[in-house]
């Protein structure tokens, strides 16, 4: 799973079988420091509340199916968590030998 | 599977119901001898790993759903092990790794 940002949402009314009723957005990719990274993609979303300029976390290949209602659907990248905070975590300070 | 430094977590209270209750950690991606690889992945913490420990993380949808018992989840990774040790060819480089992290 990676973070990304909702940029934008699809509208298509011609669609596979299956995708009825599913909300697909244009999300950027980004890197841990929150920074855009690669391709822009088209995800389908999954929690049926993310909209544009949220912090998402999204899933790739065969598991974004598994997100949907119907995991028989062509989709292959899927919104699964819209994020509340990224904590930077400090390793425990250690005593040095 | 992939080598990881945990390196964040994730929170987030709206999210597919498969991971209520879960804890996501963010881990940077390293190659064999500990450097960052670039990239990172968010995986699911299985084994109580802790910031800045170097941990082995299962990217395959399969095994992840079987380890966790949650068959037709929408997950993919997971952090399955915390590492003490590397060994290879450049063995001193990786264990000096294994023991900043702990």
């Amino acid at each position: 799973m990676q973070l990304a940002r909702v940029i934008g949402t699809v509208v298509a009314t011609v669609k596979a079988p299956g995708l009825q009723g599913v909300k697909l957005l244009v999300i950027q990719p980004l890197d841990r420091a929150l920074r855009p990274t690669g391709s822009q993609l088209v995800a389908a979303d999954a929690v049926h509340m993310a909209g544009p300029g949220e912090l998402v976390y999204f899933v790739a290949a065969r598991e974004a199916a598994q997100a949907m209602p119907d995991p028989f659907v062509p989709v292959d990248h899927a919104i699964v968590g819209i994020v509340d905070a990224v904590s930077p975590l400090e390793p425990p300070a250690r005593d040095e030998p | 599977m992939k080598l990881g430094r945990v390196v964040g977590t994730v929170v987030s209270t709206i999210n597919a119901p498969a991971f209520d209750g879960r804890t996501l950690l963010l881990c940077d991606l390293l190659d064999p001898s500990g450097q960052p690889a670039g990239g990172y992945l968010i995986a699911i913490d299985t084994v109580g790993a802790g910031a800045g420990e170097t941990v082995l993380i299962l990217d395959e949808g399969n095994s992840a759903r079987q380890v966790l018992d949650a068959p037709g989840a929408p997950i993919r990774t997971l952090v399955v092990g915390i590492v003490d040790a590397v060994t290879g060819e450049e063995s001193g480089t990786l264990r000096a790794v294994a023991a900043t992290a702990s």
